[in-house]
């Protein structure tokens, strides 16, 4: 009897130890990011200014956000930045990969150079492009000083221009990664197919373009996932490139919400616009995770 | 998401530490936030800190850097929320009537009527220290934004004579760029542009204009022909800067002044301390004067310590440390490194070059006419959430992102939602 029941306890323990051991950093995860993120909605439709307060004031925050042309300046911007930052990413990473994998030498050595931005935080990238793009210091003025005179580069400092920068410095930090993640993806695809297809006599550029690329749907789907909510939540790169200006056109949404929230005293509107973003992150990530769950089944 | 969740986690760090800091002080001290780090300001500081000392009372520094104290504030709001406040805290304007609104602050009325800070400190700068008749604050200084800093070299080698009329003025900027110089030297961040719109705008509004616009937010005023006028002239100066202004800091642009290369510089009387840094004398090397067109009005922002309420009562070290901070003396000492002038307006102009001797008489003469407003730009003249929506669409026009008719119409819009 005793031994069974000590059996007993000890194939209970078995069952329950995972779950004791996992219990504490799930009620963690519940309080610290599910909590804030409903106490942010929350704050979103109070008429909370320098610290929270919990007057109800329903959706008079959306109301005054969507008024803002800072905050339309700020969706245009992720718009343009959105859409070229993950085309260029994924047409750069997708060409150095097939560079990459065409059995060259030192390839360790360029895969490891080509990622190796990814090991620098985006503040170090942002000033580093930063007083590179500055036509005082930059790269205008060495080519101007080596004699090249109407040579001029001052996007940095010019409105219209100045969110392709932000582009510009983004792509060279990430299309390592996403090399990388193609890699993978290529080495995962089986020889025999592709030797069959040049027994077959298809060209260099058939065999990718019909055979290669589209068994790397998959590679493609992540790609666009972790470029699409590092692109949303990007702020420390703007912040160190170009502080949001010149004036405010090179602000995101990640920018938007900071200066709302914690130096503008509008907490209120801060939140409205977190809640805005956190949508937007599901609105990518939600169809994504059903696909991924569902083929799992 | 991600930026949030680095602000909570920072600011748990600061809590952690200031936590610690706050244990480490013991009775009787006082623990100090502020952001005066950079070389003049910190040994500014340093007056009041060993003054405190010469007491017997303990001082904790607990420095944050970042220029505007945005980064001062966000740590402050957690002490706060977290129910472990510093002792003082350097503020501006409206924060501290934030504050005050909050509960969160002392009160000090014993140590000012003791001291008669009520008589020697200006009206309009009492605002801005006593909430509902309770001092809350000890005011430090008085900085105020309507100087244009000029090399006398670059004016005199132009046949420059210092201009009072916006004529005179636009004269001379034009005669600088024929004559190859910069004429202003300016730094494209949006507090520097909202710097210079606050002494423009007062040029064309007058006081009691700059009163309806900026402190009452009159929407008659916002968006009339005369704000327009202010665009319209602020457009002028954007024509007069370099293609390079963008992101500047301001003393950069102050060293293009100290140097020749630029004439110019409508900056706050912190300008004062690189012309000195860099061996340059007043009057001789380098001129100051007010914006043309407000000689008679100073536009003053000031430097003031916040006291938080610590369990009902003034503190010794609290009390100690706001007479300290208002004593003559400390005064005199303290604004003399700093560039500014006394927050009151009995102290003795010994000490100060011709530059601090001029803001101290042009002080006293303003508080006594009533021509002393509170700065749009650095916060006293309407809250932050205000003084924000109007940076925006100042800084946008001056990029060239609207016309002067739009900016207008974006200035009564912003407003209206930012209140």
């Amino acid at each position: 009897m005793a031994v069974s029941a000590r059996m007993d306890f000890k194939s209970r323990l078995r069952i329950w130890l995972p779950k004791l051991v996992l219990s504490p950093s799930l009620a963690m995860v519940l309080v610290f990011v599910y909590g804030f993120i409903a106490f942010s909605v929350y704050l979103s439709f109070t008429d909370s200014r320098l610290l929270p307060s919990y007057g109800w004031v329903g959706w008079e925050n959306y109301s005054k956000l969507w008024r803002l042309s800072h905050w339309e300046i700020s969706l245009a911007n992720m718009g343009i930045f959105a859409a070229l930052y993950i085309g260029s990413c994924t047409a750069l990473g997708l060409g150095l990969a097939i560079f990459l994998d065409q059995k060259i030498r030192i390839e360790g050595v360029l895969r490891t150079i080509y990622l190796y931005p990814m090991a620098l935080s985006f503040i170090v990238t942002g000033t580093a492009w930063k007083w590179f793009l500055d036509p005082g210091i930059g790269l205008e003025n060495v080519m101007q000083t080596w004699g090249w005179e109407t040579f001029g580069f001052d996007w940095i400092k010019n409105r219209n221009l100045a969110i392709y920068t932000v582009v510009l410095a983004a792509v060279w930090q990430t299309s390592g990664f996403v090399m990388a993640m193609f890699l993978a993806g290529l080495r995962g695809i089986d020889n025999e197919i592709i030797k069959a297809a040049q027994i077959d006599g298809a060209s260099n550029w058939n065999l990718y373009r019909r055979i290669v690329i589209p068994q790397l749907r998959p590679a493609f789907l992540s790609a666009f996932v972790i470029l699409g909510h590092l692109a949303i939540k990007t702020f420390d790169l703007v912040i160190a490139l170009t502080g949001g200006g010149p004036g405010r056109a090179t602000e995101l949404p990640a920018t938007f919400m900071y200066s709302y929230a914690f130096t503008r005293n509008q907490m209120g509107i801060g939140a409205a616009s977190a809640t805005i973003m956190l949508m937007t992150i599901a609105a990518i990530m939600i169809p994504y995770l059903y696909a991924e769950l569902r083929e799992k089944r | 998401m991600r930026s949030q969740f680095k602000t909570i986690t920072a600011t748990v760090l600061a809590l952690a530490l200031g936590g610690d800091a706050a244990t480490a002080q013991g009775d009787g001290g006082v623990e100090v936030l502020h952001w005066w780090t950079s070389g003049g300001e910190a040994a500014a500081l340093n007056v009041l800190k060993e003054d405190l000392e010469k007491q017997g009372i303990g001082w904790t520094d607990m420095p944050v850097a970042g220029g505007g104290g945005e980064q001062a504030m966000t740590v402050l709001r957690a002490r706060v929320t977290a129910g472990n406040a510093p002792t003082a805290v350097q503020g501006l304007g409206f924060d501290i009537l934030d504050w005050a609104n909050q509960g969160s602050l002392a009160d000090l009325n014993a140590v000012a009527a003791e001291e008669g800070w009520d008589s020697v400190i200006p009206a309009a700068l009492q605002k801005f220290a006593r909430v509902d008749g309770k001092w809350v604050s000890a005011p430090v200084n008085v900085h105020s934004t309507n100087w244009v800093w000029a090399n006398k070299a670059v004016l005199d080698a132009n046949g420059i004579a210092v201009p009072t009329t916006w004529e005179e003025f636009t004269a001379a900027l034009d005669k600088l760029k024929a004559a190859g110089v910069t004429p202003i030297a300016h730094g494209g961040q949006a507090w520097q542009e909202a710097t210079v719109f606050d002494a423009v705008a007062m040029s064309v509004l007058g006081p009691n204009g700059y009163q309806a616009a900026f402190i009452d937010l009159d929407e008659a005023v916002l968006g009339g022909d005369r704000m327009k006028e202010a665009f319209d002239r602020m457009a002028v100066i954007r024509a007069n800067v370099d293609d390079n202004f963008s992101g500047r800091d301001w003393n950069l642009a102050t060293a293009m002044v100290i140097n020749g290369t630029a004439g110019f510089q409508m900056m706050g009387d912190w300008a004062k301390g690189e012309f000195l840094n860099a061996g340059k004398v007043p009057g001789q090397d380098f001129l100051c004067f007010r914006f043309p067109g407000t000689t008679e009005q100073v536009i003053f922002n000031a430097d003031q310590f916040m006291m938080f309420d610590q369990g009902g009562s003034v503190s010794a070290g609290q009390a100690a440390l706001a007479s300290a901070i208002l004593s003559p003396s400390f005064q005199s000492a303290f604004n003399v490194v700093k560039g500014s002038v006394p927050a009151r307006t009995d102290v003795s102009d010994e000490a100060f070059d011709d530059c601090g001797k001029k803001g101290m008489k042009d002080l006293a003469a303003a508080a006594s006419s009533g021509n002393l407003f509170g700065s749009m730009a650095h916060g006293h003249a309407a809250p932050a959430s205000v003084k924000n929506a109007i940076y925006d669409v100042v800084t946008a026009h001056f990029n060239g992102a609207y016309d002067s008719t739009t900016a207008v119409t974006e200035l009564v819009d912003a407003v209206s939602i930012a209140r």
